[in-house]
């Protein structure tokens, strides 16, 4: 067996980003902060002395001037890696991602392509109450011509950047801010690619299938565990690829474990749980034994309040009692 | 018009080129207004007509690496950069052999080969795109100009200001032309902007920046002579602000209730093939014969692209899916 | 000649008011022309000419409104010989969109009858089963009727696996308990549920349909005798039982009174024209249902034995088809043997009348001299619904019914 070492989520973005940049001399990095401040969440920091002004390059704040002009020069040629600070701040160039970066392929009859990576930070739990607490991975899902990775573990958060900078069309990268301090195991030694095409199967089991994605993936996994040591077995689905989804992966699991419990911080409507629930419902539905479960964010903004907030987003309770239900027990 | 024109060849040659090309995108587009009330055309057409010297102008000063961004009104654009007129039409139609395949329409014609990036249908959405495409030619070395227009109703959005800025900022090699035809769809530029000038925004944002009269085709391509050679040689962006006006209404669905007419006529008579013609021809520059053989060979054109665009096949429609994103069984 | 259209000017246009002709007959017209105004939503719009020539006449006067695509006016071209408008065919006018209407959907009522009509005999309740307990079962050529749900109610993946793990044995156990002789199926039919659903339509029955009553005692005698005969010249699985010659005396005597034989539906009375005679068979004390004998009034004695053996044989076992639970026209309930000397039924809606018959007994008859002697006699109590019929119709019926069982060699 090969040399791992342990890092943090965090790190392996880094690590990550340092590769991407060493390796393509097209890739650069801008955002807000990323230079000098090291990067709002420090997935940057040091990156500035290592690769200079020019490519690790400080925006005003300007979501969407700097997106679209990251998008821009993807166009041109480049590898550009854009750290929108959150999803909240995201909203603020959604014209770019939507109507431009996403739209061109298709509206140019295939002419341009826009090999542009936008990362950006997501998720609650940190009582930052309600605008900087979102989860709207499924607003981006929704959009046909963007690929939407969500890396919950510290490998694919090593891994998936550079297989997103191979991808020619746009790809945003969703990291929950919860992961940042998780630490994982890596290989010693690259390379240090990810499968971006496939959902990934982080635990097997016979008696329900749970789904989930980014930040939910531990608590999914503390579920699956509490349930274990009552004798439940679960299939535990970590989708990585939010659009397009494996559909393939969740339905073959649902077939064998015959009910299905979706984990998503989003708000439970239109959520990506609805989608992953319909797709489930449209392709396995003679193989359920029990509604479809979802275990999503209470329809509230998120609030300040610690007990509130917990009490408003997913947990590994509310899993394991979603589970319970969907086998009647 | 003037004698003389910085920059400018004034010679019955390049004059004949200008003259050709301004009439035909009048022509070209009266034959759309023809073919959208027929219903040939469909979705949004927004005609250029009455501000032809802008993009003819202005597209004598870029070279084929140049790049070009444009708005939804960007059928003159596209022709005076280049795009064969039989391309544009049939994507009018939406036919396969449209510029884009059928699935951009008027408001979107593109062409990689030309550098043209396209219409963009979201006002004010194309000029932060400009800026990343001058940023990656200013990133590796390459003296290449990115050439973005837009409206002065972009001058309201967020996005003409952040573009502004950036491209002050990192001194990219940008040139704005801001082509300001009084009104942003059916608002007046006074009752949308407290700076009327729009050009004093980019003088704001440190931006080289001046007026044009956009209806003098001799006086566009002068000043965007001289903004690319200044952009070339490294000192940032430029901003053109061009007057001009547009003869017909935005879209074809429209009743124009928001102007006079005789507004509309006292333009028209400034119009730029109005201006350009007598002057050109007291001149002894070009007869009244050159005219109309450029008429002939313009309406010849026009009938070819409409035949084109006739005949051309549709897009399969098994093919919808294609270019949304790329299979991934193409990739390395 | 050209006609000159109403042009589309949007794609959300799909007509316009002319307001005012620009160009009268006899002006010539050139390309770009404004030859009309016209108003839209979006106020009034000037429309111009593509063509050269010389305006030969309106089509459209002002004030009138007209989809896009409609001729306005006729223009003569320079190579028109002569000015003969009636000459002129106007090319076909494009089909403007506003016309590509669908065809507006049929009344659904039809449907909505027989559908009401299915639901008529409904004895097996809703029962939640998951999809994939449906398959499983399926697979396994399980009935889930034989099923028990879960406390919760439901039959799921678990209540089936164990089905067919255990299920037979416990099957078994449970039907040699009851006093039938040993078999090892069972009703097909939830009996828990079953209960609920015969409770909720005579519920309903009672609420909502009013009843009248008619009864009379009807000599038998000669019935009985003719069934000897018969039976007497026949081996035991030939045998007629009296219900057979019975249930077609009523299906001939019902042809007559129409307006007890059909459905009370939509707030109206809906005669049938065929006869389907369900028969109120009880399910070993713990149910009752009642199939239909389709088409009664079509078949012999022998068949409706034959009908009917075949249906107590599958009810018992549980196979009924859900055409016999869903259609029966009319329902007739018979005590049967050493049980009770009449019945007052009640209706199973939407049908509008029940059929009620007693046990056969011997009682004392009042004979011609008026002598009395004894008689094999049966009560017979027509419920029928009082928006259908009245108790003359009833009536009628019972003397009908009377008379076909004096000569049941004639059925």
């Amino acid at each position: 067996m090969s040399e791992t070492r342990r890092i943090t989520y965090r790190d392996a973005i880094r690590e990550a980003l340092s590769e991407a940049l060493t390796k393509d001399e097209r890739v650069f990095l801008m955002g807000e902060d990323v230079g000098r401040y090291g990067g709002a969440y420090a997935c940057s920091k040091g990156l500035l002395e290592e690769f200079g002004e020019e490519r690790i390059r400080d925006t005003p704040l300007s979501e969407s001037g700097f997106t679209g002009a990251g998008i821009g020069a993807a166009l041109a040629g480049m590898r550009p890696i854009i750290e929108v600070m959150t999803v909240n701040f995201s909203l603020l160039c959604l014209d770019q991602i939507v109507n431009n970066a996403a739209t061109l392929r298709h509206m140019s009859g295939g002419q341009f392509s826009v090999p542009v990576v936008i990362r950006m930070a997501t998720g609650a739990g940190r009582q930052l109450a309600a605008q900087h607490s979102h989860s709207l991975e499924n607003w981006y899902a929704h959009v046909p011509g963007l690929r939407v990775l969500a890396p919950a573990t510290v490998v694919d958060a090593r891994g998936m950047l550079w297989s997103a900078l191979e991808c020619p069309d746009p790809v945003i990268i969703f990291e929950h801010a919860m992961l940042y301090n998780e630490e994982g195991d890596i290989a010693s030694e690259g390379p240090w690619t990810a499968d971006i095409d496939h959902a990934a199967v982080r635990r097997d089991g016979d008696d329900a299938t749970l789904i989930t994605y980014g930040g939910s993936l531990p608590k999914t996994l503390a579920a699956a565990n509490s349930l274990a040591e009552d004798g439940i077995s679960c299939d535990v689905i970590d989708l990585r690829s939010l659009r397009p989804l494996d559909r393939e992966r969740i339905v073959a699991s649902v077939v064998k474990t015959h009910r299905a419990v979706i984990v998503d911080e989003g708000w439970k409507t239109g959520s990506l749980a609805g989608e992953v629930s319909a797709q489930i419902t449209e392709s396995a539905f003679f193989d359920l034994d029990a509604p479809v479960e979802r275990v999503c964010t209470a329809e509230a903004p998120i609030p300040y309040a610690q007990h509130l907030e917990l009490a408003a987003l997913p947990s590994e309770e509310k899993i394991v009692a979603a589970v319970r239900k969907a086998l009647r027990i | 018009m003037r004698d003389q024109y910085e920059g400018v060849e004034i010679s019955a040659e390049h004059l004949r080129e200008l003259a050709r090309q301004m009439i035909l995108i009048r022509r070209f587009e009266e034959k759309c207004a023809e073919l959208y009330s027929t219903e040939k055309i469909r979705g949004f057409l927004h005609l250029y007509i009455g501000e032809e010297a802008n993009a003819v102008g202005v597209m004598q000063a870029l070279l084929p690496d140049d790049r070009v961004v444009a708005t939804y009104r960007e059928h003159g654009h596209a022709l005076a950069r280049g795009l064969p007129a039989t391309e544009v039409m049939a994507e009018m139609y939406g036919k396969a052999t449209g510029s884009s395949r059928g699935r951009g329409g008027s408001m979107h014609i593109c062409s990689a080969d030309h550098r043209f990036y396209g219409g963009f249908a979201i006002v004010g959405g194309g000029l932060p795109l400009a800026v990343g495409l001058g940023l990656a030619d200013r990133m590796r070395g390459k003296t290449h100009v990115t050439c973005c227009f837009f409206g002065e109703g972009a001058a309201a959005e967020g996005e003409f200001h952040e573009a502004l800025n950036l491209a002050a900022l990192w001194r990219l090699p940008v040139l704005f032309i801001c082509e300001n035809n009084g009104y942003a769809m059916g608002t007046a530029l006074e009752r949308s902007e407290s700076e009327t000038d729009i050009h004093r925004h980019a003088e704001s944002y440190n931006i080289s920046a001046e007026i044009v009269d956009g209806m003098d085709v001799c006086a566009v391509e002068e000043a965007a002579r001289r903004a690319v050679s200044k952009i070339r040689a490294g000192e940032g962006p430029y901003f053109l602000e061009n007057k001009t006006y547009r003869f017909r209404a935005h879209s074809m669905f429209d009743a124009e209730l928001y102007r006079a007419k005789e507004e509309v006529e006292e333009w028209k008579e400034r119009g730029p093939l109005v201006q350009f013609k007598p002057c050109i021809i007291e001149h002894s520059l070009l007869a009244e014969s050159d005219f109309e053989e450029i008429e002939s060979d313009v309406a010849n054109v026009v009938e070819e692209a409409v035949a084109f665009a006739e005949a051309a096949p549709w897009e399969p429609v098994e093919d919808l899916l294609k270019d949304v994103v790329t299979p991934r069984e193409n990739m390395a | 000649m050209t006609a000159f259209r109403m042009p589309s000017l949007g794609a959300d246009m799909d007509k316009a008011t002319l307001v005012e002709w620009l160009k009268q007959p006899g002006e010539a017209i050139k390309r770009g022309d404004i030859i009309a105004v016209v108003e839209t939503v979006k106020g009034a719009i000037e429309i111009e000419a593509f063509e050269e020539g010389v305006l030969d006449r309106h089509a459209v006067t002002p004030g009138e409104s007209v989809l896009v695509g409609t001729t306005l006016a006729f223009i003569r071209n320079e190579n028109d010989e002569g000015t003969s408008t009636k000459a002129v065919v106007p090319p076909e006018d494009i089909t403007p969109a506003i016309n590509r209407k669908p065809e507006t959907e049929k009344s659904g009522a039809i449907e909505m009858i027989s559908s009401n009509a299915s639901r008529t005999a409904h004895v097996v309740g809703e029962r939640k089963v998951s999809p994939v307990a449906r398959k499983r079962a399926a697979e396994a050529g399980v009935d889930i009727a034989r099923i028990s749900s879960g406390e919760d109610g439901i039959i799921g993946l678990a209540q089936v696996n164990a089905f067919i793990e255990t299920g037979e044995a416990e099957q078994k156990e449970r039907t040699l308990t009851q006093d039938a002789p040993p078999k090892t199926e069972k009703p097909s039919l939830n009996l828990d549920v079953m209960r609920k659903a015969i409770g909720d339509a005579m519920t309903k029955s009672k609420r909502e349909v009013p009843h009248y009553y008619v009864a009379s005692t009807i000599n038998c005698t000669a019935l009985k005798s003719w069934l000897e005969v018969q039976n007497a010249k026949r081996t035991v699985t030939e045998r007629l039982l009296y219900v057979a010659p019975l249930i077609k005396a009523v299906a001939r005597a019902l042809k007559e009174t129409p307006n007890l034989n059909g459905f009370f539906t939509e707030g109206a009375f809906h005669p049938s024209t065929r006869i389907h005679v369900g028969v109120a068979a009880s399910l070993r004390g713990e149910g009752l249902i009642a199939p239909a004998i389709h088409d009664t009034d079509e078949l012999g004695v022998d068949d409706c034995m034959k009908g009917l053996r075949d249906l107590v044989t599958r009810v018992r076992t549980g196979r009924i088809r859900g055409s016999e639970l869903s259609n029966p026209t009319v329902t007739i309930s018979i005590l049967g043997e050493d049980t009770a000397d009449s019945v007052t039924p009640v209706i199973y809606p939407p049908q509008v009348a029940i059929i009620g018959c007693g046990a056969i007994v011997q009682r004392p008859w009042v004979v011609a001299e008026g002598a009395v002697e004894p008689r094999q006699v049966m009560t017979v109590t027509v419920a029928a619904d009082h928006r259908a019929s009245d108790g003359r119709t009833a009536a009628r019926f019972l003397r009908t019914l009377d008379k076909l069982l004096q000569a049941p060699e004639a059925l």
